[in-house]
Formats: C-alpha cells, sequence, structure tokens
C-alpha cells in the first residue's frame, strides 16, 4: 500500500510539473489570440488552423527538403507571420466596419478554407517530423525533451512580445489602439498599417506555436480542432484581450487536462477542463481575473 | 381562400406527391437529405437572425443523434421515446450553457466562442466513451428487422423517409412563421439592437434568449435524430463538432437567415454542390467541397450578407414598391 502511494505521487507530481510544460505552449497560442482580438476587436477562429499550415511547412521543410530544424523554425514563422497579414488584408479589412459577427464568420470560411486546402494538398495522413529528442528523466519522472524545450521557447517568445509591445514606438501605438481605436487615427497612427502588423504578429506567435507542436504531435489536416477549441475556452477564461488572464487561465487549464489525464483518458482531461469551464462561467463571466460589477 | 392559399395548397400537394410519380432513389435520398438539412439550418437560423450566433449547434445535433441511437442499442428503447429522451437531454445543455451566457449579457465575441466550445466538447465526449459509441470510428443503430419497422423507426424505402421529413421540415418552417408573428419576435429583435434598452423597456433578455434557444436547440436534436435513423450511420464528424456547426451557418448565410426559405435554398445549394463535385471528381474531390464552401462563405459575407433569397426578395421588394 505505502509503495503504491509513493508511486502515486510521483505519478502526481510529474502529471503537475507535464502541466506546466503544456500550459507554456498554451500560454502562447492564447497569447496570439489575445493579441489580434485586443488590438482588432476580431476573433480568428480559424487561429488553431494557422498553426495547423506552420505545422505542415515545418514538416515539408525538415523531411522533404532537409532543411535543419532551427533553420525551418524562422522560415515557418516568417511564413505564418505572413499568413497572418494576408488573412486580415483579404478578409478582415474589406469588413472592418461591418458587425462584429460577420468578421467572426468569415475566418470560420476561412477554417474552411485552410483545412480543406490542406486536405487537398497534403491528403489526410498523419505526419511527423521524424524528430525523436530523448526523455528526461528526473527521479522517477519523466519528461520529454521536447516539452522542455517548447516551454522555454514559448516563454522566450511571450518576453520577446512583452519587450516589443512596451519598449518600441510600434508596441506602444499597438497598446494605444488597442485602448481607443477613434483617437489614435487622429494622433497621426497609420491604424491600417499598425492592424497590419499585429495580425503579423498574431500570425507569427501561431507559427512559433507550430514549431514547438510539431515536436510533439502529428501533423493532420484537422489537427487544429484537437487544440482550437481549448485555445478559444482559454481566452473567454481569461476574459478576451486579457493578456494576463490569458497566461494564468492557460496554466489552469494545462493542469486539469493533465491531471485528468491522469485519472483516465486525455479526452476525459478536456471534458473535464469543459466543466470547470462551465462553472467558472457562472461565478466569473467576464473572465479570471475581472473585477465584479 | 385567397390566391395565395391556393397556390400554398398547389405547391403541398405537388411536393407530397413527388415521392408517389417520381421514383429515382438516388433522387429521393437527395430530396430526403436536403430537407432533413434545411429543417437543421432553419433551426440553426431561429437564434442566427436575432444576432445569436451559435457554433454549439453540432453539439445539440450529435446529443440528438447520439442519444438516440444508443438508447435504442443499449437499451433496446424504441426511437419513438429515445427521440423525446435525446431532445431533454439536448434541452438541458442548452438551458446549462444558455443560462449563465444570457444572464451575465455574454453577447457577440464570447458567446460564439463558448458555443464553439460546447460542439468541440461534444465531439470530444462521444470520441472519449469510444467503449460505447465507437468513438470517431463512427456508430450504427442496430437493425431490428429488414424492411420497414415502424417501432424501431426504420424504413427500407424512401418514399416513407421523404413524407417524414416533409412533414418535419413543414413543422420547422410553421415555427418560424409562428415565431416570426408573436411577440417574441419583437423582443429579441429589440434585444438584438441594444440588450439595455430591450431590459429596460420591460422586456426580459434572459428569458427571451433562453426561449429561443431552447426552441433552436430542441429542433436541432430532433434533426439530429432524424439523420441519424435515416441514415443509420452516425460519426462524430458528420453530426457533431465545429465543421457541423461551421456548415449549419454556411448554408444559413448563403440562403439567407433572414427569410423563412433562406435555409432551405442554402441546402439545396450546398447539398447539390457536394454532390456535384462527388460524381464528377470521384475520390479526387474529398476536400474540395469544403473549399468552395469556405471561399464562399467568406466572399458571401463581404459582398452579399443578406444571402441569395435574401437579396434576390429585397431586389423584388424595392421594384414593386413604386407601382
Amino acid at each position: 500500500m505505502q509503495a503504491f502511494l509513493d508511486i502515486f505521487d510521483i505519478y502526481l507530481l510529474e502529471a503537475v510539473l507535464n502541466g506546466i510544460l503544456l500550459g507554456g505552449v498554451l500560454a502562447l497560442l492564447a497569447l496570439g489570440l489575445n493579441l489580434i482580438f485586443g488590438v482588432i476587436d476580431v476573433t480568428w477562429i480559424c487561429y488553431a488552423e494557422l498553426v495547423m499550415i506552420g505545422m505542415y511547412a515545418m514538416y515539408y521543410l525538415v523531411q522533404y527538403y532537409g532543411v535543419s530544424y532551427f533553420v525551418a523554425a524562422p522560415l515557418t514563422i516568417l511564413l505564418v507571420g505572413a499568413l497572418g497579414a494576408l488573412l486580415h488584408y483579404l478578409v478582415i479589412a474589406p469588413l472592418l466596419t461591418a458587425p462584429p459577427i460577420n468578421q467572426l464568420l468569415a475566418t470560420g470560411g476561412v477554417l474552411f478554407v485552410l483545412q480543406s486546402f490542406a486536405t487537398v494538398a497534403f491528403g489526410i495522413d498523419f505526419r511527423n517530423l521524424g524528430i525523436r529528442l530523448p526523455i528526461l528523466t528526473v527521479g522517477e519522472m519523466n519528461f520529454s525533451y521536447a516539452r522542455l524545450l517548447s516551454f522555454a521557447a514559448a516563454l522566450i517568445g511571450m518576453i520577446a512580445v512583452y519587450l516589443f509591445m512596451t519598449r518600441t514606438f510600434t508596441g506602444t501605438a499597438i497598446r494605444a489602439i488597442a485602448q481607443d481605436r477613434q483617437i489614435m487615427a487622429l494622433m497621426g497612427v497609420d491604424t491600417k498599417k499598425i492592424y497590419l502588423i499585429t495580425s503579423a504578429l498574431g500570425g507569427a506567435l501561431a507559427g512559433l506555436a507550430a514549431c514547438l507542436l510539431v515536436l510533439q504531435y502529428d501533423v493532420h489536416p484537422f489537427v487544429g480542432l484537437t487544440f482550437g477549441p481549448i485555445t478559444f475556452l482559454i481566452c473567454v477564461l481569461g476574459g478576451l484581450g486579457n493578456f494576463i488572464g490569458g497566461f494564468v487561465a492557460s496554466f489552469v487549464f494545462a493542469e486539469i487536462i493533465s491531471l485528468g489525464g491522469l485519472f483516465s483518458d486525455l479526452e476525459w482531461g478536456y471534458v473535464f477542463a469543459f466543466g470547470f469551464f462551465i462553472v467558472m462561467m457562472f461565478i466569473r463571466p467576464a473572465g479570471l481575473l475581472a473585477r465584479r460589477r | 381562400m385567397t390566391r395565395s392559399d391556393i397556390g400554398l395548397i398547389v405547391i403541398l400537394a405537388a411536393l407530397v406527391a413527388v415521392p408517389f410519380v417520381y421514383r429515382e432513389p438516388y433522387h429521393l435520398h437527395l430530396m430526403v437529405l436536403i430537407l432533413i438539412w434545411s429543417f437543421a439550418y432553419t433551426s440553426w437560423s431561429m437564434m442566427g437572425r436575432f444576432g445569436l450566433v451559435s457554433l454549439g449547434h453540432g453539439g445539440f445535433m450529435g446529443i440528438g443523434a447520439y442519444v438516440t441511437a444508443l438508447l435504442w442499442n443499449h437499451l433496446g428503447l424504441t426511437p419513438w421515446i429515445g427521440i423525446p429522451f435525446a431532445l431533454i437531454a439536448a434541452g438541458i445543455l442548452a438551458l446549462i450553457v444558455g443560462y449563465p451566457c444570457f444572464r451575465f449579457r455574454i453577447t457577440g465575441h464570447y458567446f460564439v466562442l463558448v458555443t464553439l466550445a460546447l460542439s468541440g466538447i461534444v465531439l470530444q465526449v462521444i470520441t472519449a466513451t469510444r467503449d460505447y459509441t465507437g468513438g470517431s470510428l463512427g456508430y450504427t443503430p442496430a437493425r431490428a428487422t429488414s424492411g420497414n419497422n415502424i417501432l424501431a423507426l426504420q424504413f427500407d424505402d424512401k418514399t416513407t423517409w421523404y413524407l417524414i421529413a416533409l412533414f418535419v421540415w413543414l413543422v420547422g418552417l410553421l415555427i418560424w412563421r409562428l415565431i416570426d408573428r408573436s411577440m417574441m419576435r419583437y423582443a429579441l429583435e429589440a434585444i438584438s439592437e441594444d440588450e439595455d434598452a430591450a431590459a429596460a423597456a420591460g422586456v426580459n433578455v434572459t428569458a427571451e434568449k433562453l426561449k429561443i434557444t431552447l426552441i433552436s436547440a430542441l429542433m436541432t436534436a430532433l434533426a439530429g435524430a432524424l439523420y441519424c435513423q435515416y441514415q443509420m450511420f452516425i460519426s462524430p464528424d458528420t453530426v457533431s463538432g465545429i465543421a457541423v456547426s461551421l456548415q449549419m451557418v454556411f448554408a444559413a448565410i448563403v440562403g439567407g437567415l433572414y427569410v423563412a426559405l433562406g435555409p432551405t435554398v442554402g441546402a439545396i445549394i450546398t447539398i447539390l454542390l457536394a454532390e456535384t463535385l462527388r460524381i464528377g471528381f470521384g475520390t479526387g474531390a474529398v476536400g474540395w467541397d469544403n473549399l468552395i464552401y469556405g471561399v464562399l462563405l467568406v466572399l458571401f459575407i463581404i459582398f452579399l450578407p443578406q444571402g441569395i433569397l435574401g437579396s434576390v426578395l429585397e431586389r423584388f421588394r424595392i421594384q414593386r414598391k413604386p407601382a
């Protein structure tokens, strides 16, 4: 009995730590979505599909063209960033004055396009990078290097965005636009340009997430559906557009998924997370960190 | 009887007569599919037209289909009892998700994302309980007997199904008409314009929204159950999840979600498009139909937000007015 408890505790600790590692990547995803929402006031339903395209880009660059992982990653980030800007230019910009629901549904159309484009172009087979990173063993706990690397890269990415937003003129302009849309145009800031930059930045974050996720998961055209909904849940739970709320919510969710997965299947982890989400909707409808009205 | 009444009766009689005159099974099959999906799209539009854009209807549809099939296979409950149970389950889910949303004024983006998560999670639950539901491989209600079995709601001939689907579709249009002429419509329109003003004018915002959500969810679940009984095969991807939810939105918007027959027009267009591509390109068409859907959805939202039927009717009205 005692031995059983010991093992159990080790597993519990392992699950908790793995939850934290998962939380890093989720936080990165949530940051990109929150950035777009906070600044442009649009929700990209197709955000996870941008990640999927990025994962395919990594797969083809590394597997087909033999590019090394660390060269392929910046290329992918650039590509998805450009895709983000393109999405804004082609779909969101013509709809900026339309009702918000229309903007959201249009990105839903883009979701269809990206998914079926991947189906047509890449087929529905599961593909992986073929890079197997070693497993780190601490005591009796196992962590994959892929997760550790992702966590570190996600943190670096978030810090870089934070510095960009606080230390550069463009970053300041982005934050200012998030606060008041009308005034900034009068202050001589080109809102169109800022929107485009923000979209590219959001896309680049999706690209970074893709580079990290491709280390842990297989790519297929519908891979976006496995973490897309959870990203949206996190953003709503943290309060849409609230960066810190999204950050906290990512780790809360990752822990629930990880611990839920410890007690039964991984899918049940997601189900528990949803249950928690519904309860939180009753208690804190405007987000985890929102002040009560 | 006015002339339009007579016209309506003639059209109805013609619709009922179709399967007795025209017996080509493939075309009848298409018509049944169109009617069932039209009903589903109509039920989505009940909410959508009042600005309550839900991406959770895939979830309701999945519950309608799976609960009916599971009760039949595991407990031997006839769909005549199983379908009401499935509707109750979908209704309870709609209330659980809808109440906090409406009570705490979760609108716009938030509402869409919450419902989006709902349909994603129903998909996950179906996949997670694969010991019972078959997971992503799909699920088949057990055949009762060969041929027609009223108790099991299983019919071999397309004619019976056509008539059932036609009846349900008509009921859907009737509900649309009832709501269109009720006070509820004015209340909901006021809410979609300005929630605070509507509340100040004495509209019970939460109750009105819950009512329409409940109606819409129940109808969608019924559509799911019918689809399950007709196709005798369901999988999480065809009756639940985000793809199905978006498909509903797409069809409703293409057809026009502010007019009663808009979703039906949307269903005709989308299903014929998918079938034409499937026949024209065979297995090479996998993915192409959704690619075209997606591009069309974006183009429609940008250039024709009223939908095809909506825009045609509007042009018609403008031309008529001066006369």
